[in-house]
């Protein structure tokens, strides 16, 4: 119990300690880490809990953040306040991940992972080519102008004053991502314990034997699709409010598979891991932004290109953690000895 | 009439293609059930090497042919060490792992190439502007180019040449032997490590070659080209029924023609609503619905699951 409450002091001090230390730009990685720590959470109900491979896992995020584009932006001239619009795009986004789940269920592994790739790039084109003859998305663009994150009087995307202490915009959004997070995490760990989380763990390990056991699979595999779609689409909401704009640009394959790196990397199906993983591999990229300046330190010049250094090394960090390590770095009991069997 | 029969030339030329690349996907499959996600990557460093070496060497003063000639077996050479490479770094001390370790290995490997060749061929689209022949044949309409024919020819010959291969060697009878189960192949003395090497730097070489024929028919090349090209081919071999050299030659070759009358008459069906910026939607809907309608691919076999 001590420990949890100085854990729990820490994570509510450490905004402040990195804004007077290593400025705004820090706490603004750390907000944005925190989205991606959400959407691990909602992969990692897919991947880690039910074991179905979604390689398009993005494209919740992005009708999630498109609803949010849609709903309060002067796109259509709507402005639905915060607590309408996330809900909505949450729905909408669970909707899709049945959508998606109910003609493919029956697919198995790898190829799967094909189709939910399919999927994802499809939903890109078309968020990419809705601009004619009637624009809904804007096309390329994308959206700007987003209303910002607001209850009632609220702006999060601002200041907050409280007499003389004067809270930043990035340290607001840090709490309020921090509040999304742990409410997806007691969630997904209620989830985890419960008789649908024994479910999706036996059908993981065998389908078949599962459904011997009279566990009725497939409405199962839907319920998962569905919610991990759902906790995508709710951070999408969250994005698309932060950031003021959205673009197909920043739903690409590749963030999906970041994502799953996320996961996998960590320990798959095991929360403590989900978070390591989400974590590490949304800053180390932005740490590897710095070599710029080792790089000219050291040598003089920028000889390598820093944004093609840091995805080398991401690269590289995947494919060495998978041939050291497959089980994950904080892999749970289950698992790691499984993997110890082998 | 003749734009239907256009775009069904067009479509079989880009087919070709395709089906190149969704050989080496299918013979990997086949053997080891693993998707090669860089395989589209390597069909990219085959592209780009033999545009660079056939531009140094006209540069260089040499006769066009003679330098193609030269840059395709240079790209050919070094894309059967990249696969080989790859399949001993990556795949083969992940053999007993989890099936998501060599996958996400494999989607590492993948960003790794790409990366790599931003850093050595830069960002930007590089063209290619030499052109074996302009000749070209019209007939009713329909007009077919020297270079569509060469292209299509060639992969019906590297296709004819594979299926002997396979059928009618030493390496095949071990191919297809560990393809149906390694413990037995190797039982019966194959080295089934050596044959899924081989298998590798088979599959990369028809790589290499099909990454020369889409730069020459593009006249453009990029280091993401191979991520799109990768995803139709595999498409391809899943059509086809994956597993089966048949069904990725036909698989790749229907899904071209699809593609590109697909891509001619969208436009036309729905009024102008969507248009030809769709194009790379159709390859997804082909494989999403014979996911769905027939799993197995045209040609694939039934697999029972067992317990």
């Amino acid at each position: 119990m001590k420990k949890n409450i100085s854990l729990l002091v820490a994570v509510l001090l450490l905004p402040w300690l990195l804004y007077f230390s290593a400025g705004q730009s820090w706490v603004r990685i750390i907000d944005f880490s925190l989205l991606y720590l959400m959407l691990s959470l909602g992969l990692n109900v897919v991947v880690g809990y039910a074991g179905l491979l979604d390689l398009g896992y993005i494209a919740f995020f992005a009708v999630g953040a498109y609803c949010y584009a849609l709903l309060s932006s002067p796109q259509f001239g709507i402005h639905w306040p915060l607590l309408v619009i996330l809900p909505i795009g949450a729905v909408c986004a669970g909707l899709f991940g049945v959508l998606l789940g109910a003609p493919t269920l029956r697919l198995k592994g790898d190829y799967l992972a094909i189709v939910t790739l399919g999927f994802g790039e499809i939903i890109r084109i078309f968020l990419n080519n809705l601009s004619s003859p009637v624009n809904i998305t804007n096309g390329p663009q994308g959206i700007s102008d987003i209303d910002p994150l607001h209850l009632g009087s609220i702006v999060f995307n601002h200041g907050l004053v409280f007499g003389d202490i004067r809270i930043p915009s990035v340290i607001n959004i840090y709490y309020l991502f921090l509040l999304a997070v742990i409410i997806t995490m007691i969630f997904s760990s209620r989830l985890e314990r419960s008789r649908v989380g024994r479910a999706w763990m036996a059908i993981r390990e065998d389908e078949l034997a599962a459904s011997c056991v009279g566990i009725h699979t497939k409405r199962y595999k839907l319920l998962a699709f569905g919610l991990g779609a759902t906790m995508g689409g709710l951070s999408g909401g969250l994005f698309a409010g932060f950031q003021g704009f959205v673009s197909p640009e920043s739903f690409t394959l590749m963030e999906s598979v970041m994502i799953l790196c996320m996961v996998v990397l960590g320990g798959m199906g095991h929360i403590p891991g989900v978070i390591v993983g989400s974590l590490l591999l949304s800053i180390l990229p932005e740490v590897l932004r710095e070599t710029a300046g080792w790089q000219r330190g050291l040598f003089g010049q920028v000889i390598v290109d820093p944004a093609n250094l840091r995805l080398i090394m991401f690269a590289l960090a995947l494919v060495v953690m998978m041939l050291v390590r497959p089980e994950g770095l904080i892999p749970s009991a289950l698992r790691r000895k499984e993997m110890q069997h082998e | 009439m003749s734009t239907f029969w256009q775009q069904v030339v067009n479509g079989l030329t880009l087919g070709s293609i395709y089906a190149l690349v969704a050989l080496g996907y299918t013979m990997v499959y086949g053997i080891m059930e693993l998707i090669n996600f860089a395989h589209g990557d390597v069909v990219m460093v085959g592209a780009l090497i033999a545009l660079s070496v056939s531009e140094l060497l006209i540069h260089q003063g040499l006769s066009l042919p003679l330098a193609l000639s030269i840059a395709i077996m240079v790209s050919v050479l070094v894309c059967m060490v990249l696969g080989w490479t790859i399949e001993k770094i990556a795949y083969r001390p992940l053999r007993h792992a989890p099936k998501l370790a060599p996958l996400i290995t494999a989607i590492g490997l993948s960003l790794l190439l790409q990366q790599i060749a931003a850093l050595i061929w830069g960002k930007s689209y590089l063209p290619f502007s030499h052109t074996l022949t302009t000749t070209s044949w019209s007939w009713h309409g329909v007009v077919i180019s020297a270079l569509q024919l060469d292209i299509f020819g060639l992969s019906l010959l590297l296709m004819f040449l594979l299926w002997h291969l396979v059928h009618h060697s030493k390496l095949g009878r071990a191919m297809r032997a560990t393809a149906q189960s390694v413990a037995f192949a190797q039982l019966m003395g194959v080295n089934t490590d050596r044959v899924i090497s081989q298998t590798f730097v088979i599959g990369s070489a028809l790589a290499a070659v099909a990454g020369v024929m889409d730069v020459m028919y593009y006249a453009v090349g990029n280091y993401t080209m191979g991520f799109l090209l990768g995803l139709k081919a595999f498409t391809a071999a899943v059509l086809g029924g994956i597993g089966n050299l048949k069904g990725a030659m036909l698989g790749g070759l229907l899904l071209g023609v699809v593609e590109a009358l697909g891509a001619g008459y969208i436009g036309d069906i729905t009024h102008g609503f969507f248009g030809s910026n769709y194009k790379d939607v159709f390859a997804f809907l082909v494989l999403i619905l014979v996911l769905i309608f027939k799993p197995n691919g045209l040609l694939g076999s039934n697999t029972q699951e067992k317990v």
